[in-house]
């Protein structure tokens, strides 16, 4: 039995739909993230999980109650928030007693339960500090223990990290799975940084205007993007349109060159063209074994990414040979693992690619493919 | 020690062949003109709220028999302060009274109010500005024979006891105080994130009392206290309200004072006025502790 339900959870502000048709069945002590650009409605969900904003349709049921239209004090969630949102007035011993106050526990318990948080939190000595006497780092740890100090059942993190500095981020990112783990606490965790979500959870949720692209776990949502939205928002992908050689055995055209995938094409748009998706690391320099796709073209750019070096190829050779009447000329992006030794052609250099069968996939028709890329950049 | 026999004179560096650019500070310059004119109109300012203060505390240690300023003498001071019959400790003391009440019902009315208006209702603002302002708009001696006749009979029959009538004077000076309260209370609230530590509140469990004694009210003491001075202010010194109300307040006893005697009133003015200061200082110093307190949700 789940231990988190939302059901048909809808969200209308006026005549414009926040969430719509929200489903998701999460299990004790899983961490769930809600994935996706500004405003696809992942922070009011959470928002209607914790009781800040009241449902306009479902239902919210949390270990078998429901909790839709319970008011937030009442539902033993703990939030932690973007802006910390820690009580300035109050020490930091006091912020993470405050919800065990409002329960009137003994002061002997609350004293042991927050020292106990001291240390999960690594703050030990700093019980009698001020919010402002501290660093965001440390003021977001405070703010972890203080959700934590009540025992919620479920844990809500809104995008917690977002305030801090890149090195902080990895480090509590770190300390926040641990704990979590540790506690075995269900956790939804909404951010919009996919490398977080992929990291942190057990599961993602991807959202794009108010809907759920698509639910699973990093892996599958890396590597089996359901939709275009999902395969360019996660990950680094290069979408390019194609026409169709053969639907049936999968045969499609590319820049004039031929491309297989594994599976038979079954959509398309009305032009008889395709989206094709392959992300850059599914692709090498080199003729590669028998039976991969390879494609000629010609180096364009090269840009240096620290641990991986990426490398523009603008398909067909520099004349234009290659393509077919119309085209002005398609270009992707392959991504190969930086050492000490690597040389790379240099720029304008004709070059052989490949990539297996698998590695690429079709999206849809190429108008929707263009539609979701041309989205992502908007809202990036 | 004179330039040329300087020690350090042969440190300086140049460069050969680049003309010394000439220093752009003298080492005996002026102050700027700018800081001077900042002296000039701070001594201006200085003279204007002071010199009335110095005159009054000049004329009210004139002589009793002789002319004005002839000789000084504490005697006006010892008429009020030291005479049984002087009215002046159990008139003042009563406005102070008033006063506490007015700050307590006032920021009972506008704390809650302008935290829900900022948390909830922003669209009405405008409106609860604009009424906060009525003070401003309607005159005081309008409003005390509206709330006469109010309040001399059914179904609130308050101006038929003294009690009652006080009661009239704490409500009427709280509306007074609103356009000051409000806007220090409506500033405080926006130098903190209540959106924020609100629903932190919420999630840990607390109620509306709680949050807004225990979170809100903290993290706008400053605000508060500001308010709490101005309204001491006001109240202390309003003559208007009290004497048609017939409430023996400090207002009216100072104008009483001023049409039947010469001296004193001036003397009064300098206690009453002391007095006030001190008061304002008492209630900053029991609000101490606001130096701690970070303003705003996170840093």
């Amino acid at each position: 039995m789940p231990f988190l339900t939302l059901t048909g959870v809808q969200k209308l502000f006026g005549a414009f739909t926040a969430v719509e048709d929200f489903n998701l069945e999460a299990e004790k002590g899983e961490f769930v993230s809600f994935l996706g650009p500004s405003g696809c409605g992942k922070t009011t969900t959470l928002r209607m999980i914790a009781g800040f904003e009241l449902p306009t349709g479902g239902t919210i049921v949390v270990n078998g109650v429901d909790v839709t239209h319970r008011p937030p004090n009442q539902r033993n969630v703990g939030m932690v928030f973007q802006s910390y949102a820690l009580f300035p007035n109050m020490s930091v011993a006091d912020n993470i007693g405050f919800g065990l106050k409002v329960r009137k526990r003994p002061k002997s318990q609350v004293e042991k339960r927050v020292q106990e948080l001291l240390e999960l939190i690594h703050l030990e000595d700093r019980g009698n500090r001020y919010p402002y006497q501290l660093s965001g780092g440390q003021q977001q740890r405070v703010a972890l223990a203080r959700a934590l100090a009540i025992e919620p059942q479920v844990l809500l993190l809104d995008e917690p990290l977002s305030a801090l500095d890149a090195k902080i981020r990895l480090i509590l990112r770190t300390e926040i799975r641990a704990i979590q783990r540790q506690l075995g606490i269900t956790t939804v965790y909404v951010t919009h940084d996919q490398e977080e979500a992929l990291s942190l959870s057990d599961r993602v949720v991807v959202m794009s205007e108010g809907r759920i692209e698509q639910i699973g776990t990093p892996f599958e949502i890396y590597n089996f993007p359901a939709t275009a939205f999902v395969a360019s928002f996660v990950g680094t992908l290069n979408l390019v349109a194609a026409g169709v050689i053969d639907a049936g055995s999968g045969r499609l055209s590319l820049a004039g060159q031929e491309v297989r995938t594994t599976k038979a094409v079954t959509e398309g748009g009305m032009d008889g063209r395709v989206t094709l998706a392959v992300r850059p690391e599914g692709i090498s320099l080199g003729e590669g074994p028998e039976g991969s796709n390879r494609l000629r073209g010609t180096i364009e750019d090269i840009n240096f990414l620290g641990s991986i070096v990426r490398l523009r190829l603008r398909l067909g050779d520099s004349n234009g040979t290659g393509l077919t009447l119309g085209e002005t000329g398609t270009t992707i992006s392959l991504d190969t693992f930086n050492e000490p030794h690597l040389t790379v052609p240099p720029v304008g250099e004709l070059v052989t690619v490949w990539f297996p069968q698998e590695a690429c996939f079709v999206l849809g028709s190429a108008r929707e493919g263009a539609a979701a890329a041309a989205e992502l950049v908007t809202e990036v | 020690m004179t330039q040329g026999g300087s020690p350090y004179a042969a440190m300086k560096l140049r460069v050969p062949g680049e003309p010394e650019l000439p220093s752009k500070v003298p080492p005996n310059e002026k102050p700027r003109r700018g800081a001077l004119w900042a002296w000039i109109v701070f001594g201006l300012g200085f003279l204007y709220f002071f010199l009335p203060l110095i005159a009054t505390i000049e004329f009210s240690l004139g002589h009793p028999t002789g002319p004005v300023g002839a000789e000084p003498s504490l005697q006006y001071y010892e008429n009020v302060l030291i005479d049984p019959r002087s009215e002046f400790f159990p008139r003042l003391f009563f406005s102070f009274l008033i006063a506490i009440a007015t700050i307590i019902l006032s920021i009972a009315i506008i704390v809650p109010t302008a935290y829900w208006v900022r948390l909830r209702l922003p669209r009405l603002r405008p409106i609860v500005e604009f009424v906060t302002l009525m003070p401003f708009v309607i005159p005081p001696v309008v409003a005390v024979f509206g709330l006469i006749r109010t309040f001399s009979g059914p179904p609130f029959p308050l101006m038929n006891t003294t009690i009652g009538s006080n009661v009239v004077l704490v409500g009427a000076y709280t509306i007074l105080s609103f356009p000051y309260m409000y806007r220090a209370v409506d500033t405080g609230l926006r130098a903190i994130d209540i959106r924020s530590l609100t629903e932190a509140a919420q999630s840990l469990g607390a109620g509306w009392p709680r949050i807004i004694v225990g979170v809100i009210f903290p993290n706008i003491r400053v605000a508060l206290l500001s308010g709490a001075f101005l309204t001491l202010a006001i109240v202390i010194g309003e003559y208007t309200m009290a004497s048609f109300l017939g409430s023996k307040t400090f207002g009216p006893y100072l104008s009483l004072l001023g049409q039947n005697r010469a001296f004193e009133p001036a003397g009064v003015s300098i206690i009453s006025f002391g007095l006030t200061w001190i008061a304002m200082g008492a209630i900053q110093f029991i609000g101490r502790g606001g130096e701690r307190i970070q303003v705003g949700g996170a840093r």
